[in-house]
C-alpha cells in the first residue's frame, strides 16, 4: 500500500529536479560570451531529451536492476518488469532518478563551454550517461552497490553526481584543450542577470533534489530542506567575505557561485546532519571552492566556468566532511561521524568512495573523450569557434542586433 | 550647414536632448558606442580574476544645423553634458556638402 504523502513529495521533487537543468543552462549561459549563449543553453536543454530517452531505455536498468554490486542488468529495459515494495511506487523513484541522470552530464558543459561540436557532445553525454553515470549511481545508491554496502553515505549525490561530473569535466578539458584566446583576451560573462536567475532556479530545485532523496515526506525530508537552504546561505556569505577582502568587491557572480558551492557540498550530507553542521559545511565549501579557483591554472586546463572548483571541490568537501558531521540522532539509517562519536570508520569509507569515483570517472571519461577526439573530433573549427556556436553550429542568434 | 557630432556620457543624454530642444533643435540621431580616450578603461572582477575593459560605453549624438546656430548648439551640448570629471567626451563640427529631406525632396536649409 503506497503512502500518498510520500508519493506526492517524490513526484513533486522530480519536477523540482527537472527544473534545475534549465536553471543550470541560465547559470552557465550568463557566464559565456554572447555569441556562444545558445550553444550553452542547447547543450543543457538537449540533455533533457537524450538522457531521458537513454535512462528509460537502459540507464535505469543498469543502475537499479539485478543484484550485482558493480553493475545492473537488463531486467528493466524500457522500464519493464518494475515491482513495487516500498511506500512509493517504483515508477516515482524512476522519475526522480531520471532527473538526476539528466542534470549530471549537463554539469560538465560548464567546463567545455564555447568549443564543443554539437554531434560530438551528444555522442559524449550519451556514452557517458550509460558507461559512467549508471554504474556509479548503482555503486552509491543501489542496496547491492559496493559503495553502499561498504557503509559510505551519499544522501543526494556528492560522489555520484558532483565528484563524478566534476572530475569528468577535468578529463574532458584535458583532452579538448583551451578556448581560442584563453589567457590572451578577456572573456567576461555576457549576462550576469541570467546567472543570478539560474542560481535562483537551481537553489529552488535543489530543495527537491536533496529533500526528495528522503524518498518520503517525513522529518528527514524536512531536515534536508533546512540543511540545503542553510548551506547555500553560508556558502554565499563566506565566498563574498573572502572575495571582498581579496579583491575589494562583493560581486553578484560571487554570491551566485558561493550559494551553489554550499548547495553542492551539502548534497551528500542533507539527510544525515543537523544543528549547526549545514552552516559549517556550507561555509567551508564557500571558502574552499573560492580558494580552488586557481587550481585550473595550476592544472593548466581551461575549465571555462569553474566546474572543477565548484563541483569537484564542493563535492569532495561535502563527501569528506560527512565523515565528521553525520549524526544518527538525525537519521538512524546513517552512521555517526567523528564529531558525533562514530570514530574514523565512516570518514575512511567516505574517502574510499570519493577516490574510487574519481579514479573510475576520470579514467573512463578520458577514454571516451579521446575516442571521440580521434574519430569524429570533439571541437568545432577555429573559424566556427570565433564566429560563435550560436551561428556556426545552430544557425541562430540569441540577440538580434 | 554643419554636422555636429558629440560623444558623451550615456546618462547625460536626456539633459543634452532637453537642452537642444530648448534652443529649437528639431531632431537628432543617437547611437550607443564604445571607445576610450584619456579616461581609459576600467577593471572588472569575475570570480577573483581581474579583467581590463578597454572600451567604455558612450553615446554618440549627431545633429545637422544651420551655420548660424552651430556655435550655440556646440556650447549648449558642452554645458549640458559636462560633469567636470574625466570621460565627459568631445564635440566636433564638420561641414555638410548636401542635405536632402527624403519625404519631400527639399534640400539645404529647407531640409534641416
Amino acid at each position: 500500500m503506497f503512502n500518498s504523502g510520500d508519493t506526492a513529495w517524490v513526484l513533486i521533487s522530480a519536477a523540482l529536479v527537472l527544473f534545475m537543468t534549465p536553471g543550470l543552462a541560465f547559470f552557465y549561459g550568463g557566464m559565456v560570451r554572447a555569441r556562444h549563449v545558445l550553444g550553452m543553453l542547447m547543450q543543457n536543454i538537449f540533455a533533457m531529451g537524450i538522457i531521458s530517452v537513454l535512462w528509460s531505455a537502459i540507464g535505469y536498468s543498469l543502475a537499479f536492476g539485478g543484484n550485482n554490486s558493480i553493475i545492473g542488468d537488463a531486467s528493466h529495459l524500457f522500464l519493464s518488469g518494475l515491482t513495487d515494495d516500498g511506500s512509493i511506487p517504483t515508477m516515482a523513484f524512476v522519475a526522480f532518478q531520471m532527473m538526476f541522470a539528466v542534470i549530471t552530464p549537463a554539469l560538465i558543459t560548464g567546463a567545455t563551454a564555447d568549443r564543443l561540436r554539437f554531434g560530438s557532445y551528444a555522442l559524449f553525454i550519451a556514452i557517458w550517461s550509460v558507461v559512467v553515470y549508471a554504474p556509479v549511481a548503482r555503486w552509491v545508491w543501489n542496496a547491492d552497490g559496493w559503495i553502499y554496502t561498504m557503509g559510505s553515505l551519499d544522501f543526494a549525490g556528492g560522489a555520484a553526481i558532483h565528484i563524478n561530473a566534476g572530475v569528468a569535466a577535468l578529463a574532458v578539458v584535458m583532452v579538448i584543450g583551451p578556448r581560442k584566446g584563453h589567457g590572451v583576451e578577456p572573456m567576461p560573462p555576457h549576462n550576469l542577470p541570467f546567472t543570478v536567475l539560474g542560481t535562483g532556479i537551481l537553489w529552488f530545485g535543489w530543495i527537491g533534489f536533496n529533500a526528495g532523496s528522503a524518498l518520503a515526506a517525513n522529518g528527514i525530508a524536512a531536515q534536508a530542506v533546512v540543511n540545503t537552504h542553510l548551506a547555500a546561505a553560508a556558502g554565499m556569505l563566506t565566498w563574498l567575505l573572502i572575495e571582498r577582502v581579496k579583491t575589494g568587491h562583493a560581486t553578484t557572480l560571487g554570491a551566485a557561485s558561493g550559494a551553489v558551492a554550499g548547495l553542492v557540498a551539502v548534497t551528500p550530507c542533507a539527510g544525515f546532519i543537523g544543528d549547526a553542521s549545514p552552516l559549517i559545511i556550507g561555509a567551508i565549501a564557500g571558502a574552499l571552492c573560492y580558494l580552488s579557483l586557481g587550481l585550473k591554472g595550476r592544472l593548466k586546463v581551461d575549465d571555462s566556468l569553474d566546474v572543477i572548483a565548484v563541483h569537484l571541490v564542493g563535492g569532495l568537501v561535502g563527501t569528506v566532511l560527512l565523515g565528521f558531521f553525520a549524526d544518527t540522532s538525525v537519521n538512524a539509517d546513517g552512521f555517526d561521524g567523528m564529531f558525533f562519536g562514530g570514530g574514523g570508520e565512516l570518514l575512511k569509507d567516505q574517502i574510499v568512495a570519493a577516490v574510487a569515483v574519481m579514479a573510475f570517472s576520470f579514467t573512463v571519461t578520458w577514454l571516451i573523450a579521446q575516442a571521440i577526439q580521434r574519430t569524429i573530433g570533439l571541437r568545432v573549427s577555429e573559424g566556427d569557434e570565433l564566429t560563435g556556436l550560436d551561428q556556426s553550429v545552430h544557425a541562430e542568434s540569441a540577440y538580434q542586433a | 550647414m554643419k554636422l555636429i557630432t558629440a560623444v558623451i556620457k550615456p546618462f547625460k543624454l536626456d539633459d543634452v536632448k532637453d537642452a537642444l530642444k530648448g534652443i529649437g533643435v528639431a531632431g537628432m540621431t543617437v547611437t550607443e558606442v564604445r571607445g576610450f580616450g584619456r579616461q581609459g578603461g576600467h577593471t572588472e572582477t569575475y570570480r577573483g580574476a581581474e579583467y581590463q575593459i578597454d572600451f567604455v560605453p558612450k553615446v554618440s549624438l549627431s545633429v545637422v544645423v544651420d551655420d548660424a546656430i552651430a556655435d550655440q548648439v556646440v556650447d549648449t551640448i558642452v554645458s549640458a553634458a559636462a560633469t567636470g570629471k574625466i570621460g565627459d567626451g568631445k564635440v566636433w563640427v564638420s561641414p555638410v556638402d548636401r542635405l536632402v529631406r527624403i519625404r519631400t525632396g527639399e534640400e539645404g536649409a529647407q531640409a534641416v
